[in-house]
């Protein structure tokens, strides 16, 4: 399509120290944008090509890449930003939805940040996790609220309640879900082996599950979205838990999008749809029409795996939060998950990931709060999605009511990812959001999965020490306990949406 | 740092206060002169059937007509006068401790179990949570709490606490961190049948008070001892729990243990853990706690805080410390140190 807009400004660009450079090559290897070429003895150089994916500039072996951004300025204007401007001339362009991949970039206050962990002085002493126990696990699904206790003859007292399957997990921390199709199968492959050394869990995403993690099945949370994509009842049957994804947070409202370019054979075998298509999932399930019709799907679930298995709902943080975890806890589910507005996608339209939903700490506060207030809240587990970045995000998520987390993108960073942003595009160097084979092949999940275990065990030893400081030595009793944070510079509303002090109070 | 101290009969023989007055000020070493507190259970035989509340005016004229007009709606006031004070020196008195003898109308709490404590209980939190000048300090069936800001034998003198015979007294010698000046925050505090003490600083306040909140409770005074008392009325008879599963329940066998209990123990430990996670609590602690029929004593499972257990014939002691016990009972018997989180649990014969 023409249009008189000529070349946009360069996004990033990339220089050669030619004093350094001994043209090894290795960039021309690795890129597999296209940014670099051999003529004659000399290395070219195309930017425009460039995504910031760093591949080239990790494995020279002489550090004389350098890359810079925006290295064209527009006019400043404090209205008419670059990014609004340039997609304006993207969409005069293309006349087309712009697809964005990862989480939102919008230049918002991240409230994690704005919240404070506390710690004992000298009224309470702090716990020493390396000469006390300090306990993490964490169990994932119905609690009962009362227990029925009956007395023996002998006077002894059993227990009659039946308890609920839970999950036991070593750490609040699982992997969240990203599918098969999205991501490599050796990314998968990482996370699950991962998953098994740390004593957590990961989820498939929506894309069915590659006989080749059938060995870790025990380890997977198994995944029905609005497509049904892979789901059939030898895949219900292999998850320890079954996740119905009713939203997601980079996207709220619609459905899920794979674009065609990331269905391979495999991928197309293990989704059960035709090679090279869009898989493309409805906004809505097409048998989920209203509320009451979540407890038939839960119970039909329930039904083909013998009702051994906890069943957890993802969902994305909107508006009416409270309101719809309190409709979801109702429908039988043993565990809720809320992916934040910040949450991550292979491919999202950007008006959506950068506009729609609200953030996971106001989600998370409201839904403890509503599910308390109703009576609930031992109904079901409350798992913290969307934008986990670091172990403190962790703490202050369960502090403010969540029992886990998901993370995904950390995970995803922790096998080299470099946030780019261009995962829709199929060509992930790092051989993560890829599925052709010689990119997939850079990834070597013994490598990987240790580098994932890695980051999972260090937060695990950060939020133990945390923990410990605060004199907790066990992780029911952070949960909810707004008590142990104070929000600074946060204003007066959100303090009481929080119910968080502020510093000093 | 505080010092507790409680002392049972368990053939109710009765003891007057003097004793327990010596006890407490035999540990003032753990405190800092701005508050100390005494409960004991049996003092007012002639008004057993009904509800004891005291009461705290900031101003008699104005606050009592509230909490009267209040108590009127729901049941009968068959007495109520002053508490008998004697001005100290050391004190500097800020309220008018008053006593009420209440019968709640039972007829107007139907289907409850309990409709007579559902009533108290709702009164107490209405009254304490407003702002009128008038906190209830206890509530309960021949027992009442006896509190003020200075060092023990002030406040034991104050209300002459030697006229007052009980077969259980608690006592508490403060060391304050916050609104020393405040003669309702000393411990103990009583919710009718319960009546706490303790030593430490829970680090779950913020845990436990959402926990007992989503149950209609309200915690006006933001003190451990208000949220520990709610937390044990709502298990043990809200719940129904025994005692002893409710103190496993506050202080749980790590899940370690749990898992190489044999299996029908393991069940019941995952199940209080899975169902009372909330009510768990964390930090240093030493919780002594006392009903009509018995008196309980237990500490956080690391156990950072101290507890003592004596005994003497009929007579139960938990204390801080040992010298408090041997202030009463010269002649101990018995002395023990309980392991940390094992409960010490001591019943009234019947």
């Amino acid at each position: 399509m023409s249009s008189n807009f000529g070349s946009m400004p360069l996004r990033y660009r990339i220089t050669i120290d030619r004093e350094q450079c001994m043209e090894c090559g290795r960039c021309i290897e690795n890129c597999s944008y296209g940014v670099f070429r051999r003529d004659g003895d000399r290395i070219l150089i195309n930017s425009r090509n460039c995504t910031a994916c760093h591949r080239c500039i990790a494995y020279c072996p002489r550090d004389a890449i350098m890359l810079e951004e925006q290295p064209c300025d527009y006019r400043s204007h404090p209205v008419w930003t670059r990014t609004v401007r340039e997609s304006i001339y993207n969409q005069a362009r293309t006349g087309k939805i712009i697809l964005a991949g990862m989480g939102s970039v919008a230049n918002l206050p991240i409230i994690f940040d704005h919240l404070m962990l506390d710690a004992c002085q000298v009224t309470t002493p702090p716990t020493d996790p390396l000469r006390e126990p300090v306990e993490i696990r964490t169990y994932l699904g119905k609690k009962p609220s009362k227990l029925d206790l009956r007395q023996k003859p002998n006077g002894d007292v059993e227990l009659a309640t039946e308890l609920a399957p839970n999950l036991m997990i070593e750490t609040p921390i699982l992997l969240g879900h990203m599918s098969f199709g999205a991501i490599s199968l050796n990314a998968h492959l990482s996370m699950a082996r991962a998953a098994q050394e740390v004593g957590t869990f990961m989820g498939t995403g929506e894309g069915g599950l590659h006989p080749a993690l059938y060995p870790y099945q025990d380890r997977m949370i198994v995944q029905v979205a609005s497509g049904r994509f892979g789901v059939n009842i030898d895949y219900l049957e292999r998850g320890a838990a079954i996740e119905l994804k009713l939203g997601q947070g980079a996207k709220p409202g619609i459905g899920g999008h794979l674009p065609g370019e990331k269905v391979s054979k495999d991928v197309s075998r293990t989704r059960m749809i035709p090679e090279g298509s869009d898989a493309i999932s409805p906004a809505p399930h097409h048998d989920i029409y209203g509320i009451e019709d979540l407890p038939q799907l839960v119970r039909s679930v329930r039904e083909a795996t013998g009702w051994k298995k906890p069943i957890f709902a993802k969902i994305a943080a909107v508006n009416n939060n409270a309101e719809n975890v309190a409709a979801v806890a109702r429908s039988g589910v043993d565990a809720i998950a809320i992916d934040g507005f910040r949450g991550g996608t292979g491919a999202a339209p950007r008006v959506f990931r950068d506009h729609v939903g609200i953030p996971i700490e106001v989600a998370i506060a409201t839904a403890d709060r509503e599910l308390r207030r109703q009576g609930l809240r031992n109904e079901v587990s409350l798992i913290a999605c969307g934008s986990i970045r670091e172990s403190a995000d962790v703490m202050k998520s369960i502090a403010l009511g969540a029992d886990a987390v998901y993370i995904a993108t950390a995970a995803l960073a922790a096998m080299g990812c470099r946030v780019c942003g261009n995962c829709y595009q199929g060509l992930c160097p790092w051989g993560i959001a890829t599925q052709r084979p010689d990119l997939v092949a850079r990834l070597d999940p013994d490598v990987a999965s240790k580098q994932v275990a890695n980051l999972i065990h260090a937060w695990t030893l950060e939020i133990t020490e945390l923990m410990g400081a605060a004199g907790i030595n066990s992780i029911e009793s952070l949960r909810g306990n707004r008590d142990r944070l104070r929000g600074y510079m946060l204003d007066e509303g959100l303090l009481e949406i929080l119910d968080v002090k502020s510093v000093g109070a | 740092m505080c010092g507790i101290f409680g002392v049972m009969d368990k053939r109710r023989q009765m003891m007057d206060g003097s004793g327990i007055r010596q006890a407490l000020s035999m540990m003032n070493e753990r405190g800092s002169g701005e508050g100390a507190g005494y409960v004991a259970y049996g003092i007012y035989p002639d008004y057993r059937d009904c509800y004891a509340l005291h009461v705290f005016f900031d101003n008699t004229c104005e606050s009592k007509k509230v909490v009267d007009a209040t108590l009127e709606q729901w049941g009968t006031i068959e007495h109520d006068e002053a508490i008998p004070t004697y001005d100290q020196p050391n004190l500097r008195v800020n309220c008018t401790p008053w006593r009420y003898f209440f019968k709640p109308d039972a007829s107007l709490a139907p289907g409850s179990a309990s409709a007579e404590k559902d009533i108290v209980t709702n009164l107490v939190m209405q009254i304490n949570a407003a702002s009128n000048g008038a906190q209830v300090v206890s509530s309960g069936k021949n027992v009442g709490a006896f509190k003020a800001n200075g060092w023990p034998e002030d406040v034991a003198d104050y209300f002459r606490i030697e006229d007052y015979e009980g077969y259980i007294w608690l006592a508490h010698n403060r060391y304050a961190t916050s609104n020393p000046e405040k003669w309702e925050r000393p411990d103990p505090f009583n919710l009718h049948d319960w009546s706490v003490v303790e030593n430490g600083k829970i680090t779950t306040y913020g845990t436990n008070r959402r926990y007992v909140e989503s149950f209609g409770y309200t915690c006006s005074m933001s003190t451990d001892s208000e949220v520990i008392t709610y937390l044990i009325d709502l298990l043990t008879r809200k719940h129904g729990l025994g005692i002893d599963l409710a103190i496993q329940a506050f202080a749980p066998p790590y899940w370690e243990e749990i898992d190489r209990m044999p299996e029908a123990e393991q069940k019941l430990n995952r199940a209080l853990r899975f169902a009372y996670g909330s009510a768990t609590m964390n930090g240093p602690f030493t919780v002594v706690a006392a009903n009509p029929d018995m008196m309980v004593g237990f500490t956080d499972r690391g156990k950072l805080r101290p507890m003592v257990v004596g005994e003497c014939g009929n007579r139960l002691y938990i204390a801080s410390e040992e010298t408090a016990i041997r202030a009463m009972e010269p002649g101990i018997e018995s002395i023990t140190r309980p392991a940390a989180g094992e409960p010490v649990i001591g019943r009234v014969a019947p």
